[in-house]
């Protein structure tokens, strides 16, 4: 008998059953589908939120004031004030592999001009945390360092106040006089509307030059947080140490005693954060595999309610002189172009799906090689096992054991 | 060279050699014997009935000598081989060759048409497409299906499935054909057409085993072995004709050649692969 007899044999068996091959097909491609689809959903999850993540900024380090994680009793971060405006210029002056140094002052108050006013929350900081936000300013200009010097009573409005302001007063805003806790301001900048993350609302931030804020609104010279940017994310660990150093060297502090400060880096922000969408991809790729495993039950399910069929298939082709190799050769090659098919089916509806769930969410098509292969192996192993095992129990038979099978 | 007979040449192999041949079923721990302690000897060239009661063990022997099955215990020589020693592999082949086995429940591949059951044992014979199709189409023109080529055997009436079955069993010129109940299905006048095929089979030195319960059908082959209860109860020649076993099988070659006109039997006479039973082991 040669091969293409045998190929031959299997097709028109797979074309004879049609309902039970499309049954079989069906197991394999749910399974395939949802293993490919489920993953690239998992890897789209992980991807948008670490983009998020780094939208933020992956060489910014936050230095906060506070003892860092000692032992002992343990105070709430930033609970004593220790960083100083003087900090964040030693660190601007002396650190090599550090871009940009934004003390940062919060606090909140009433804005007013003319017969508007809403609450804000007052962000003062310096010139460089235009660039290190990535700050895009829709009028006028952000603050620059010599305004910050000169401690200037200058204001950069995020885009809904700007709104809420001059809502009705037909004027430009840029060159105004905002009233920020009874204090004239003189607006030079609105930002642009910028996207909401968490419960914050930046366009309801006003910027202000940060040793204004200490002057007029603190009176104190302590700043609650310094954003440092390193030169590139590569340095991140340098800077941390140089920062380390010279504020240490600020605060006197020598020898074993323990900084009063903590510096938080981004990049281990998002280590933790793609740990635990990494743990959200590996339950959605769990359930697809379960689905798989269902489909193969399916499977296994048809190929043993055929087997009596198969089975006096098999005893009668063996009977007119099938070689028990060419009987299993020929099942084998029917379960093979079963599971296969049925692989293929599922890999464009699973890719495909993807395709067009990525170009709707913008995160691109993220069908990646690995559940691909995984989900098409395992189909093709049970596929091949559940097919074969009955035609390999049948074709060990007693020919007339296999006729007479019930 | 003439064939050997049986009266002449004692040293002749037989075709088929059962010795104390006992086959049993374990059914819900009982044993049950289907056949008890069978023997029974056919030469080649022969043409034998087997008849009996229902339940008597006739196609459980019939499964024993076209290699079906195996006896539990005792021994069953074809052309003097030991069948217990044979592999798989040389059994199949033997099964396709040599073997052409008529079902009592036909056996056909139920999704598959006339055509492709007949063509079943070609293909496994490695024979090519070609001629596997119109040897395929011969043989079931040969039964009186030319018309029922593409019909799978459920849009085929029982008779038909009888005729598609013993198609099948004769396309491979089979040296030995083993036929169970192969006309129960069959009008009078069906049964007579298959009836003068086998005889043909027989004239050109086939050996031919059928299991009847007609008593008409029997007469028709040469001896007649009846079976009770899993044994062998009786052994006889039929009335002698004109034309004994032995005038026959010398003249068949002339004979098939001129007087035996429909086209499958004289494929089976002017082929080569034709296995007029030689009196050694090889291939019967
Ligand atoms: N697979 C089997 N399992 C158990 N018992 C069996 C099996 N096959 C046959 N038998 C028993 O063996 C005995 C002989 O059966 P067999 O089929 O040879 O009878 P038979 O002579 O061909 O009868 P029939 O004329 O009805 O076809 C019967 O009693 C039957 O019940
Ligand atoms: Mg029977």
């Amino acid at each position: 008998m040669t091969l293409r007899d045998t190929l031959q044999v299997a097709m028109r068996s797979i074309a004879a059953n049609k309902m039970r091959s499309f049954l079989t097909m069906l197991g394999i491609i749910i399974g395939v589908a949802s293993v490919i689809g489920l993953s690239a959903l998992g890897e789209a999850t992980t991807i948008s939120i670490t983009q998020a993540v780094e939208s933020l900024g992956t060489n910014l380090l936050t230095i906060d004031s506070g003892a860092a994680g000692a032992g002992g009793v343990q105070f709430g971060q930033g609970s004593a004030q220790t960083l100083t405006y003087a900090d964040a210029q030693a660190i601007a002056a002396d650190d090599p592999d550090i871009s940009g140094v934004s003390p940062m002052v919060q606090s909140n108050g009433q804005a007013l001009y003319g017969p508007n006013n809403d609450s804000v929350t007052i962000q003062a900081t310096s010139a460089d945390y235009a660039t290190m936000k990535d700050l895009t300013v829709a009028q006028g200009s952000f603050f620059t360092n010599q305004e910050v010097t000169q401690s200037a009573n200058v204001v950069v409005l995020g885009s809904d106040i700007a709104q809420i302001l001059f809502a009705n007063q037909n004027v430009n805003p840029i060159g105004a006089t905002v009233d920020i806790r009874q204090i004239p301001f003189t607006v030079i900048g609105v930002l642009a509307a910028q996207d909401t993350t968490g419960f914050q609302n930046p366009n309801d931030y006003v910027d202000l030059p940060v040793t204004t804020a200490m002057n007029e609104l603190t009176g104190s010279n302590y700043v609650g947080s310094i954003i440092v940017s390193a030169q590139s994310p590569a340095v991140m660990n340098q800077a941390e140490q140089e920062i380390t150093s010279t504020l240490r060297f600020m605060h006197h502090l020598t020898g074993s005693e323990a900084s009063d400060f903590q510096i938080f880096n981004q990049a281990t922000t998002l280590s933790t954060l793609s740990s635990s969408t990494q743990t959200l991809t590996d339950m959605l790729s769990g359930v697809a595999a379960i689905s798989l495993l269902v489909g193969g039950i399916g499977i296994m399910n048809i190929m043993l309610v055929s087997v009596t069929e198969r089975t006096r298939e098999i005893g009668i082709r063996k009977a007119v002189g099938a070689r028990r190799s060419t009987v299993l050769l020929q099942f084998l090659i029917e379960s093979v172009a079963l599971s296969v098919t049925g692989a293929l089916i599922g890999l464009l509806i699973g890719g495909g799906g993807s395709e067009i769930a990525g170009a709707l969410t913008h995160v691109g098509n993220l069908v990646t090689p690995g559940p691909v292969l995984l989900s098409i192996g395992f189909a093709l192993l049970v596929g091949v096992v559940f097919g074969v095992y009955p035609a390999r129990k049948a074709a060990n038979l007693n020919t007339i054991d296999a006729l007479r099978y019930e | 060279m003439t064939a050997p007979t049986r009266e002449g040449d004692q040293d002749v192999q037989p075709l088929i050699e059962m010795h104390d041949v006992v086959r049993e079923y374990e059914i819900g721990g009982e044993r049950v014997r289907a056949l008890n302690r069978v023997s029974l000897t056919i030469q080649h060239g022969e043409y034998v009935a087997i008849m009996g009661p229902s339940g008597s063990g006739k196609s459980t022997t019939m499964n024993m000598v076209g290699c079906l099955d195996v006896p539990t215990s005792g021994t069953y020589r074809l052309d003097g081989i030991d069948v217990a020693s044979l592999s798989d592999n040389e059994l199949a082949a033997l099964r396709n060759l040599k073997i052409g086995f008529v079902f009592q429940q036909f056996n056909l591949l139920s999704r598959t048409t006339a055509l492709q059951n007949v063509e079943l044992p070609m293909m496994y014979a490695g024979v090519s497409r070609k001629e596997r199709r119109a040897r395929a189409e011969e043989a079931l023109a040969r039964v009186g299906l030319s018309n029922r080529l593409q019909n799978r055997p459920n849009e085929l009436s029982g008779g038909q499935q009888q005729r598609v079955s013993i198609a099948r069993a004769l396309v491979n010129r089979p040296a030995l054909l083993l036929a169970d109940e192969p006309t129960g299905a069959l009008d009078s006048h069906t049964t007579e057409e298959i009836l003068e095929l086998f005889e043909d089979l027989h004239r050109q030195g086939h050996t031919i085993v059928i299991v009847t319960h007609e008593a008409e059908v029997g007469r028709r082959a040469k001896r007649i072995i009846r079976f009770v209860d899993g044994q062998v109860a009786a052994d006889s020649q039929t009335d002698s004709r004109p034309d004994s076993r032995a005038d026959s099988r010398a003249d068949s070659r002339t004979d098939s050649e001129s007087d035996s006109g429909p086209a499958f039997s004289a494929r089976f006479a002017t082929t080569p692969a034709t296995p007029l039973p030689p009196p050694v082991r090889e291939g019967f």
